[in-house]
This record gives C-alpha cells, sequence and structure tokens, in this order.
C-alpha cells in the first residue's frame, strides 16, 4: 500500500453533498413537526380541520416526510459521500448528480401536494399517484447509475462493505417500488389510478414492499453508515470482516421473507403467514449480528464514548436497533401479534426504530460530516451534541413507553370478556382510555423535535465557522479544562 | 481461504455485486408472491360477492382519498374476540374487487369489514358530519365538506373501463349507464328508476336518498352507500354449506 497523503485525495463532489444535508435537515424538522401535529390531533379531535388537515390527509405528509425525505435525502447524502471516499475517486457524473438532487425533492414536494389535495393510491408508504411514480423511477435509475459507475470506477480494488449496503438498497428499493406500484391511470389527464391487484394479492405484495421499505430503505441504507461511520469515529477497523459477509447476505436474503407477518390471522393463505413469521424470528439473528459487529468495532476505543457525543449518538442508535430487531421478531410471531396488531404497539416499535435507530445514526453521521464538509475543524459545540442526544432520548423513551401501555392495554380490553361470556368494553371505551398516553406520545415527539432544532442551530454556527467560546479557545482547539479534552476528529 | 477469496471476487466485480444481490432478494418475493395467483387456491367461491356499483365505487374512492385506511381496518381476523365484536370473519373474496386492498393496518377507529346495515343511514350522515354529535368520545375528524360537495359522476363509466382492463368483470352494459346508475341509487326508487340498476347488479342494492338531501347527490351519497353494502354482499348460508363440503 502506498501512502496516501492529502495532497493525493481526488477533488470530491462535496457541493451536492452539501444540498443533501442541508435537504435531510430541512426535511426532518418538516416530518418531526408533521408528526407532532398529527400526534395532537388524535389527543385533541378539534385540531383536525377539513378538508386539506385532516389526520387521514396528513399522516401520509408526516410518513414520507419522515421515511423518505429525511431518510431519503440522508441515504443520499451519505452514499454520495461515502462511495467518493472509500473508493477514492469523485463522483461520477455532476449533472446527473445534482439532477437527482433536484428531481428527488421535486417528488417529494408532488408528492405532498397531492396528499393535501386527497390524491393517494391509499398504499401506506407508497401513497403516491402513478405521474409521481413514474417521476421518482427516473430518478431512482439516475440514482443507481451514478451511484454503480462511481464504484465500478473507484481506485481501490475492493468495494468497501459499507458500499454494499448501499447498493443493496438503492436496487432493492427500486425492484419494491415497481412491484407495488403497477397501476392503471384511469385518464393520463387525471390523478386517479387502479392497482392492478386486488384484495389478497394486493395485501400481500403492499406488506411485502411495506416490510421490505423497512428492510432496505430504513435499515440496509442505514447499515451504509454504521459499517462507514462508526470505524472512522472510533478510527479503530470493522470488527470482523467474516461477520460483515455473513450480516449483509443473509439480512438481504432473509428480509424480503417477512412481509407477511403483517398479515397474520387474515384472509392471506396460512402458509404465507407461517413463513413470514418464520423468516422474522430468524431475521433476529443477522440484526443482532450486525449490531454487534457495529458495537464491537469500539473495542479498545471505549473510552471514546465518554468524550465524543458524536460517535454516542452511533451507538445509541445501534443499541435502539438491536431493540428494534429484537421487538420486531416478538411481534411478528403470531400469537403477539393478536395482541399487538391493530394498536399503538406497533406504532411505538415504529418510532423505536425510526427515532431511534434511523434518527440518531443520521444525527451522529451529520455530526461527523457537516464539519467536514464546510471545511471547519469542529463542530461549534460539542456540549450542545450532547444536550441533543439527551433531550431526544428522553423525548424517545416517553413516546415507545406511552405507545407500550396504550397498544397493550386496548389490545387486552379489545379481547377482554365479562363474567356473562359478554365482550367487556365497546370499542370506543378502549378510544377514552387512550387519551392521557396520546398527550405523553406527543410530548415525547415535541422533546425529539427540540433536539432537532438544537441540531440545526449547532449546524448553523458551524458553517458559519463560530467555535463555542466555553469550549474552544480558538478555531476547534479544545479547552484544556473542558470535558471535550482528548476528543479527536 | 476459499470463502474469502470467492468473496472477494464480488467485491472486486461491482457488476457481479449487483446480480447476485438481485437474485438473492427476488427469491423471497418469488416463492410468496407468485403462488397466489393460483386463485382457486386462495380465494374461496362464495356466493354474493360482485362489483361494486358506480356510486358504491365513487363513495371507495372517497374513503381512499381522505385516508380512512389510515384509521379504520377492513380486515376481521379469525379470532374469538373479533368476531363477537365485528362479525364473520373476513373471507378472501370480500376484496377480490378492491384495487387496492383496504384492510388496514392500525385501529385507530373500529372496523369496518362489517359496518353495513349496521347503523341508519341517518345515523351515518350524522356521524360523518360530526362524530361528537353521536359519539361524544370519538376522536375522529369532522366531515362536513362531502355533504356541500357535489358528487362528480362524469367519469364513472371510465373508471369501470379501467377497472374491467385489472379484472373487475364490468360489462359493457354496466360502463355505458355508470353515470346514470351512480344517479338512480342515490336518488333511489321513490323518485326514480332503478330497474336497469337492479337489472345490472342485483336486487339487494341499497338504493336511496343516503344523505338526507333529496335534491343533491352529494359525495355524502357515494360514502355513505359504500360503507353500507361493507361486508353484506357475501351469502353467509352458502359459504357454509361450502365449508361444509370442503375435504
Amino acid at each position: 500500500m502506498t501512502e496516501i497523503t492529502c495532497n493525493d485525495a481526488p477533488n470530491y463532489n462535496y457541493e451536492i453533498v452539501k444540498k443533501f444535508t442541508i435537504a435531510t435537515v430541512f426535511w426532518g424538522i418538516t416530518g418531526f413537526t408533521m408528526g407532532l401535529v398529527i400526534a395532537l390531533q388524535l389527543a385533541f379531535p378539534h385540531l383536525n380541520f377539513e378538508p386539506y388537515f385532516n389526520f387521514g390527509r396528513l399522516r401520509p405528509i408526516h410518513t414520507s416526510a419522515v421515511i423518505f425525505a429525511f431518510g431519503g435525502n440522508a441515504l443520499f447524502a451519505t452514499s454520495y459521500y461515502v462511495v467518493q471516499r472509500t473508493c477514492r475517486v469523485r463522483l461520477w457524473n455532476d449533472a446527473l448528480a445534482e439532477f437527482t438532487f433536484w428531481g428527488y425533492q421535486g417528488f417529494i414536494i408532488i408528492a405532498a401536494i397531492g396528499y393535501v389535495l386527497g390524491i393517494t393510491q391509499g398504499l401506506e408508504y407508497a401513497e403516491p399517484e402513478w405521474y409521481a411514480d413514474i417521476w421518482l423511477t427516473i430518478v431512482w435509475v439516475s440514482y443507481l447509475l451514478v451511484f454503480l459507475v462511481t464504484a465500478i470506477k473507484r481506485k481501490e480494488p475492493h468495494l468497501y462493505v459499507a458500499n454494499w449496503f448501499y447498493l443493496a438498497f438503492i436496487i432493492t428499493v427500486a425492484v419494491l417500488h415497481l412491484g407495488n406500484n403497477l397501476s392503471i391511470p384511469v385518464s393520463f389527464m387525471g390523478a386517479k389510478s387502479y392497482e392492478v391487484f386486488a384484495g389478497v394479492q394486493s395485501a400481500m405484495i403492499q406488506w411485502w414492499y411495506g416490510h421490505n421499505a423497512v428492510g432496505f430503505f430504513l435499515t440496509a441504507g442505514f447499515l451504509g453508515m454504521v459499517y462507514y461511520f462508526i470505524p472512522k469515529r472510533a478510527n479503530r477497523p470493522v470488527y470482523s470482516y467474516r461477520m460483515s459477509i455473513l450480516h449483509f447476505w443473509s439480512l438481504i436474503f432473509i428480509y424480503i421473507w417477512a412481509g407477511p407477518h403483517h398479515l397474520h390471522y387474515t384472509a392471506l393463505p396460512d402458509w404465507a403467514q407461517t413463513l413470514g413469521m418464520t423468516f422474522s424470528v430468524m431475521l433476529w439473528m443477522p440484526s443482532w449480528g450486525g449490531m454487534i459487529n457495529g458495537l464491537m468495532t469500539l473495542s479498545g476505543a471505549w473510552n471514546k464514548l465518554r468524550v465524543d457525543p458524536v460517535l454516542r449518538f452511533m451507538v445509541v442508535a445501534l443499541a435502539f436497533y438491536g431493540m428494534s430487531t429484537f421487538e420486531g421478531p416478538l411481534m411478528a410471531i403470531r400469537s403477539v401479534n393478536s395482541l399487538s396488531h391493530y394498536t399503538d404497539w406497533t406504532i411505538g416499535h415504529v418510532h423505536s426504530a425510526a427515532l431511534g435507530w434511523v434518527g440518531f445514526i443520521t444525527f451522529g453521521s451529520l455530526y461527523h460530516m457537516v464539519p467536514l464538509l464546510w471545511g471547519r475543524k469542529e463542530l461549534y459545540s460539542l456540549k450542545l451534541v450532547n444536550l441533543h442526544l439527551w433531550i431526544a432520548t428522553i423525548g424517545i423513551v416517553l413516546y415507545i413507553t406511552a405507545m407500550w401501555v396504550s397498544g397493550i392495554m386496548q389490545g387486552l380490553m379489545w379481547r377482554d370478556y365479562d363474567a356473562m361470556g359478554f365482550l367487556k368494553y365497546s370499542f370506543v371505551e378502549t378510544v377514552m382510555e387512550m387519551h392521557p398516553f396520546y398527550i405523553i406520545r406527543a410530548l415525547g415527539g415535541a422533546l425529539f423535535l427540540t433536539g432537532a432544532l438544537i441540531m440545526v442551530y449547532n449546524f448553523y454556527r458551524t458553517i458559519k465557522g463560530d467555535f463555542n467560546e466555553q469550549e474552544f479557545i480558538a478555531d476547534g482547539v479544545p479547552r484544556e479544562t473542558s470535558y471535550l479534552k482528548g476528543v479527536t476528529v | 481461504m476459499s470463502f474469502h477469496f470467492k468473496h472477494s471476487k464480488l467485491e472486486r466485480n461491482s457488476l457481479l455485486l449487483l446480480a447476485m444481490i438481485i437474485m438473492v432478494v427476488l427469491v423471497g418475493g418469488i416463492i410468496e408472491i407468485i403462488p397466489l395467483f393460483r386463485m382457486e387456491q386462495v380465494i374461496e367461491p362464495v356466493k354474493g360477492v360482485r362489483p361494486y356499483t358506480p356510486l358504491e365505487l365513487a363513495g371507495s374512492n372517497i374513503y381512499i382519498r381522505e385516508g380512512c385506511y389510515n384509521c379504520h381496518s377492513q380486515q376481521i381476523r379469525a379470532l374469538r374476540d373479533e368476531v363477537a365484536r365485528y362479525g364473520h370473519y373476513s373471507l378472501a373474496a370480500e376484496s377480490m374487487y378492491d384495487h387496492p386492498f383496504q384492510w388496514g393496518s392500525k385501529r385507530t377507529g373500529p372496523d369496518l369489514a362489517r359496518v353495513g346495515g349496521k347503523y341508519s343511514d341517518d345515523w351515518h350522515v350524522a356521524h360523518l358530519k360530526d362524530p361528537r354529535s353521536v359519539v361524544p368520545e370519538s376522536i375522529m375528524p369532522t366531515y362536513k365538506f362531502l355533504s356541500e360537495t357535489g358528487l362528480y359522476t362524469h367519469d364513472l363509466g371510465q373508471h369501470l373501463a379501467t377497472l374491467r382492463m385489472v379484472g373487475v368483470p364490468y360489462t359493457d352494459d354496466m360502463i355505458a349507464h355508470a353515470e346514470q346508475d351512480a344517479q338512480m341509487q342515490a336518488i333511489g326508487d321513490e323518485r326514480g328508476d332503478v330497474s336497469g340498476l337492479k337489472a345490472r347488479y342485483g336486487n339487494k342494492v341499497n338504493a336511496r336518498d343516503f344523505d338526507g338531501q333529496p335534491n343533491m347527490i352529494s359525495e355524502l351519497d357515494a360514502l355513505v352507500a359504500y360503507l353500507q353494502v361493507l361486508g353484506t354482499m357475501v351469502d353467509f348460508k352458502a359459504a357454509e354449506n361450502v365449508e361444509k363440503t370442503a375435504p
């Protein structure tokens, strides 16, 4: 290996990464705010304003803003950053990369306007109608091309593991998107279309899509972040190369089968439900393998957790990943699912993963990237990173515990019988019991949003070139007295 | 190590890696999805399930437009308490004309798979306009505007024709009379002629002024017509016989 000096570093395309980074932060705030709004609507129904701002139309804005706008832009930003740095080559085709940026933002805006107007396919997480789907397909193929050609033109003999995950995410999302959006428009001048599939087939394909939106959009891509940013931040190699290989192939193979666990006890044939359940339980292993591989990367560098709040974000993300990927298989077991399905338990599960795992690994990666992208030595303030971490963590804990209690309580109330053998509670009695937990949930969401706003402020000052005087003497040199002493990036 | 050596081939050749990824992720989907297209294995034949009338279809599209599926399921699971609360568990045949399915994933409100006929039209109208007027503890949004919005019926024939392309057995006759059938169903047999509608969709079809505004065919007419037919199509006596004769 020849030694690489700074002067040999290729002229990376950081401009595109900066754009996606800003978009990630912008859509993150939008998505978290929308989440808070609809959480409050459930606690206080008078906050619905028909027709445009009713819960039914706003909920897809929240889910799409968080998954596709916040998560999607974070994946674009980090994948473009990681593929360049690990391949030691400039991102292929500036113009096409630029197109993926504006094209993707355009897709988000087209979709969001449609939701408020009531334009939806009625498929959760695949709400955009046919014209938006076609547009996204064009953008996505461009994304695949930019990423793949950059990988092919690499100056390293091997493609680094983080890129396998990004590649699997990009191509599988393309397959899922095409499979679940096969529809025929009523008119080429109108928005409405009808899905090619109906009933059972439609349900199975939707959850094949839906669960793998989780598996590939919200997991595989973000594992790419784990495999790059954690070793980078800890300054250690990935714990086990073999485990990475095993993790990668078993994860992508097994995930695809898990969809039918969304359809237990329904009209979907039992054999499909059983397959879904079995593979969901098996999925626990690669998930935890990946978590352990990530955590063990800190061997010999655990002390960094004490001093580096950015690394702390990433490690807490892995802890939430481990928790959610244990809870998921549990909830996929038929008998557990009979209780949890249709209740808030599912909502809590999703949010422990989305806020704790996807959110935190993204925040960690952004905190790492922003100073580098804008040529600053350090963030404006590491104390604020720590503050963000704790406020957001408390927010998540409030959120998920509220949903555990309300979900399990409602599930038990639905199946409760009185001494005469009649159902004990009417439906609306169970709704009344949810009220306090909906308020606690909204409070949790508000804290999470507050944390993210602290991040925005920190980024603003970082990009401006400021350093917090209490933490730094000047230009990113930490004070001797600072508890941050010893942090090196 | 041969394992490492073999994997390094994939790490060196990005196109090969891409091809392998595609193959690996396709397996599960193919095995779980393709067999479902052998309809006779998946959907038990039951008597009574018919395509939606044009008015019901318009109602179903309003249901989707307003995102009702975000809070209401239409799938009664084969569990004792669900059958006690909502009625017979849902059969595959009952959603065979739903493009897409409306099974839902969350019950912020109750399941609606068999809501048809459980409440009066008046109740539905009052409930949709202001849910808390009939269920004080409800957290559902209000939908007053549906009663104030005229139903757009001109393109219903086109909707039926599109659905025929994806397998719903609408006839030429049904497509040609779609707009007229929608209007007649919302006007009812007291003031209109519903013989054509009933000839095409059967005598069980509900035809009346659903929204309590006889001078207007509103979106509320369509939505209530849709809600009132949910779960009422299947003849469960015939279904029981199928179950008895099944091996």
